[in-house]
């Protein structure tokens, strides 16, 4: 339970503390990203709008849209299940799966490409497996789905074990001793207080997803229209001295971050809202 | 927690979930750390360590550490003052400098460096003046320092906002009621309120100032035993045919990760295990 | 009370953040080393090998010749993204990259050299020239013997994107060049007025012939050595198209067991070129050793090195026959015979909206 905080508080600090951070946002961020804006406002509008909506582009967002968008569903489906075992089970090596979950924060993008890349090609350890099966894994979208579910993971499960760990015993025992079934109290009780934060993983995930640069594109083969990812296409667009239609691709990419980040800021006040309503 | 026989699962359920938890993780988490190091050992533990007896290699950690070294600190300052100012108080457009703040998140690294490029390049703002006052931004130690800072920026700000917000100001102003100043305040009653969501913030901003590759790559010109950083290393090893080099690097930074893993482990252990421990992070007091 | 020390120990990291931050700053105008004198030679790809001997060979010749102390910096990317670098500020003395339209696209883009920096070299700039030549699986079992042969059925092609790769734009180029041959059977009939219906129609037959050849590559790479390591160590495709000193080096690093060496019927005489950068040299005050690097490129030294490490030097005189003899006979068409030039080149084929994008566009 919280009081709402006062307007004015006696705390110290304020003025001291906003002013920096902003200050060094400024410098740090956003002056830089202006300088994306304006280069790219050389353009105008018409320029702009024909650089997008080229069908390379238009074919590499939706390539980036659809494998983040698969990617953060499947993250939300397993990392679910991860989470519930994390936090609900109490089993050997517990403790080291739980650290490991944070493993694609820690290793090197590259580092994850190269390791993915080597594991899912037709001669490594699981893409031999898939070979007989007919599938292909690398340098095909597939290849881009498991990079981007191998980035996205920690976010969902990160974002849902908070959540799991606070629901409340003493709900789950009065809907059990009301009668309700295990199946039942999962939908009725459980699931639905836990929706913002898995909806928040799940947007956490497909933001960070849509910008991933590092470990796809030794995964994904890079064919124009077919595996080229959004970001791939601003460094070839600024290796062939296109700086307008590199800028244009950023920018585009840039608004959709942040739109992104509205989404998930209101899903988090909500989630907390969700929260202390629960208590 | 003990386990609640009239709220769990029955037996088969449980088990489903935990093989399905082994077997996701094992295909996308397990396999790719292993692979790192098979690689990596490929040709012997000889071979292994004259990996790193190339200058190029040793270069490559200096200039990791040093790129870390004031990535993290600068931004735990910026975190600091920023949960302080955005959780203790109520200010007009609040939400969207919490929205700010997050931004280099979801920001791809390739447009995190590209704006620095634009920027400090030749052809940027700034580009001229630097060049007339011989300072070298980009494709120098600065231009990596920057893009890293710009990347890393979120982690230390985002672990503290929602951990000090839920805390609210009781405790620092009573601390204010019986005499203490702003700074006293601050030292004694809300960092040790705070420490192991500030450490938790340092480690994953620390990860990640080490292995970012996207954004450093952009700006760093790749001039070897300079401007590259260990991931960077990495890359040009495998590209010269170094495989076992290439993995060995790679399996430095692999570790790096897992000690950071297991010593966030150990903390957090150590902070549920310990009551007398004042005010622990998500104690609703 | 345990949390007043890690109090103390915060305030050391606080203490510890702002050494090490004034610490960096101090330690950022040291970029160029005291004494003696540094070179940064911006690179493409597959000269890794050459280079590093090289340096290690002239830096010992100038300190001979000058008693300087000489440390040569080296930076290796796809070609296009280092011409890029250097246009947005990257400081280096000597650019030595895959294609003279990358040296261009820096003298266009950012002034730092003249647009005739071409002619200031012996043989247009180029101290070494290279082809592009097929690699393929052991016994080579797809039976690939010339361009043709490429479109096969089942057959699958590896080559980096022509977009960002120099490499790829003279594989590029030599399909098209054959296919060329191919239709006219003398490609003579190019400059000749009487010809142009033909010619036209070759045109055609050649586009339509690159047309099917990218349509067997599954994988598009950004630069050189990603194609060589997705073909051989990833073990995808049946065939590599490579520049030959690629090529060596990949039988050489990875295996004689794994790789056989095809030369087609024809192929594309490819000139990586090498400039000054005069606007970096200037300011570093460097001109003189830059200029004497990319001399002594063209040295019995230099094209004995260049020799070894599969470039075919331009003075064959200078040069052990036993290392000549590596390099087989083939028919070299040239680029501006055949494209008229790089600039036409660059426009018709790779530019935005080009020849290539329209392969892509379905």
């Amino acid at each position: 339970m919280r009081l709402p905080r006062r307007q004015h508080s006696v705390l110290p600090g304020f003025g001291l503390t906003l002013g920096f951070a902003v200050v060094y946002l400024s410098l740090v961020a956003l002056i830089p990203m202006c300088a994306l804006f304006l280069r790219a406002r050389g353009l105008g509008w018409a320029g702009f709008w024909s650089t997008v909506t080229e069908p390379r582009v238009l074919a590499a967002c939706r390539l980036s849209f659809g494998a983040a968008f698969i990617g953060a569903t499947l993250n939300a489906v397993f990392g679910f299940i991860v989470a519930w075992t994390l936090v609900r089970y109490r089993f050997f090596g517990r403790r080291f799966i739980d650290a490991l979950i944070d493993l694609p924060f820690a290793l090197p993008t590259a580092v994850s490409g190269i390791a993915l890349t080597t594991i899912y090609a037709p001669n490594g350890w699981i893409g031999r497996a898939l070979v007989p099966l007919g599938i292909k894994a690398v340098f095909t979208p597939l290849g881009v789905v498991i990079a981007l579910t191998f980035i996205g993971l920690p976010f969902v499960v990160r974002t849902l074990q908070p959540a799991l760990e606070d629901l409340e015993a003493d709900v789950e025992e009065a809907a059990a001793s009301l009668g309700a079934s295990r199946p039942q109290t999962f939908r009725r009780v459980i699931f639905p207080a836990i929706v913002p934060s898995l909806l928040t993983g799940f947007a956490l995930a497909f933001a960070r997803a849509l910008g991933e640069y590092g470990s796809v594109v030794f995964i994904s083969g890079n064919l124009p229209g077919k595996t080229e990812i959004a970001p791939l296409l601003i460094v070839t667009q600024l290796e062939q001295y296109d700086y307008a239609g590199a800028t244009a691709i950023a920018v585009l990419l840039l608004v959709i971050s942040f739109a992104m980040l509205l989404v998930i800021n209101a899903l988090q006040r909500w989630s907390g809202r969700r929260h202390l309503r629960g208590m | 927690m003990s386990l609640r026989p009239a709220t769990a699962e029955p037996r088969w359920v449980r088990t489903l979930l935990l093989a399905i938890t082994m077997l996701f993780l094992a295909a996308f988490l397990v396999t790719p750390l292993v692979a790192v190091f098979t690689e990596a050992l490929r040709k012997g533990v000889g071979a292994y360590f004259a990996g790193f007896n190339d200058p190029a290699v040793r270069s490559a950690i200096k200039l990791t550490l040093l790129t870390a070294g004031i990535a993290v600190p600068v931004n735990v300052v910026f975190g600091l003052a920023a949960a302080w100012s955005v959780a203790k108080f109520e200010f007009p457009g609040k939400s969207l400098l919490t929205t700010l703040i997050d931004l280099p998140l979801a920001v791809s690294p390739v447009v995190s460096g590209l704006i620095y490029v634009l920027v400090f390049g030749l052809n940027g703002w700034l580009g001229p003046w630097l060049k007339a006052h011989h300072l070298q931004v980009i494709f120098a130690v600065p231009g990596i320092v920057l893009a890293t800072v710009f990347v890393t920026l979120p982690f230390v700000a985002r672990e503290l906002i929602p951990l000090m917000q839920e805390q609210g100001t009781e405790d620092e102003e009573s601390a204010l009621t019986l005499g203490a100043s702003g700074w006293q305040t601050f030292w004694r009653v809300t960092l040790p309120n705070i420490r192991w969501a500030l450490l938790y913030g340092v480690i994953l901003c620390n990860a990640r100032a080490m292995g970012e590759f996207g954004a450093v790559s952009v700006v760093s010109g790749h001039i070897r035993g300079k401007t590259n950083t260990v991931p960077l290393q990495v890359e040009i090893l495998y590209n010269e045919y170094n495989f076992v080099a290439a993995f060995a690097v790679a399996s430095l930074l692999a570790m790096l990760a897992l000690v950071t893993l297991a010593a966030k482990s150990f903390i957090e252990w150590r902070m549920t295990s310990a009551p007398a421990s004042p005010a622990v992070p998500g104690d609703p007091t | 009370m345990w949390y007043r020390q890690g109090m103390k120990n915060w305030r050391s990291l606080v203490i510890v953040g702002a050494a090490v931050l004034c610490a960096a700053d101090a330690a950022v105008p040291a970029a160029r080393a005291a004494d003696g004198v540094t070179l940064l030679n911006v690179s493409y790809d597959p000269t890794r090998e050459l280079y590093r001997e090289y340096n290690d060979a002239f830096a010992a010749h100038w300190k001979q010749e000058t008693g300087q102390v000489l440390t040569i910096d080296q930076s290796h990317g796809g070609s296009g993204k280092q011409a890029r670098a250097v246009i947005d500020g990257l400081q280096a003395d000597v650019v030595t990259l895959a294609l003279a339209y990358d040296i261009d696209a820096i003298a266009r883009n950012s002034k730092l050299l003249p647009a005739d920096w071409q002619t200031r070299l012996p043989n247009n700039s180029a101290p070494y020239t290279s082809t592009i030549v097929f690699l393929v699986r052991k016994g080579n079992p797809k039976g690939i013997r010339d361009w043709g042969d490429l479109l096969k059925p089942g057959v699958e092609v590896i080559t980096p994107n022509p977009k960002t790769s120099g490499g790829a734009r003279w594989n590029y180029l030599a399909a098209w060049a054959w296919a060329l041959k191919h239709e006219l059977g003398d490609l003579k009939k190019l400059d000749d007025p009487r010809q142009a219906a033909a010619v036209a129609a070759a045109q055609d037959k050649a586009k339509a012939f690159v047309g099917e050849l990218f349509k067997r590559v599954p994988v598009l790479d950004s630069g050189a050595r990603g194609s060589t390591n997705t073909f051989v160590q990833r073990g995808i495709g049946d065939v590599l198209l490579a520049w030959e000193n690629e090529a060596f080096l990949a039988v050489n690093e990875l295996g004689p067991d794994k790789v056989d060496i095809i030369v087609p019927s024809i192929s594309i005489l490819a000139e990586p070129t090498v400039a000054v950068v005069d606007a970096n040299v200037d300011a570093h005050g460097t001109r003189k050793v830059a200029e004497a690097y990319l001399q002594w490129l063209y040295s019995p030294t230099g094209q004995q090195l260049a020799a070894k490490h599969f470039y075919r030097p331009v003075d064959t005189k200078s040069v052990d026959p036993a290392d000549l003899k590596r390099f087989p006979a083939l028919e070299l068409v040239t680029i501006d015979k055949v494209f008229g030039g790089w600039k036409n080149a660059q426009k018709t084929h790779f530019d935005d909206g080009g020849v290539f994008d329209a392969i892509y566009a379905k």
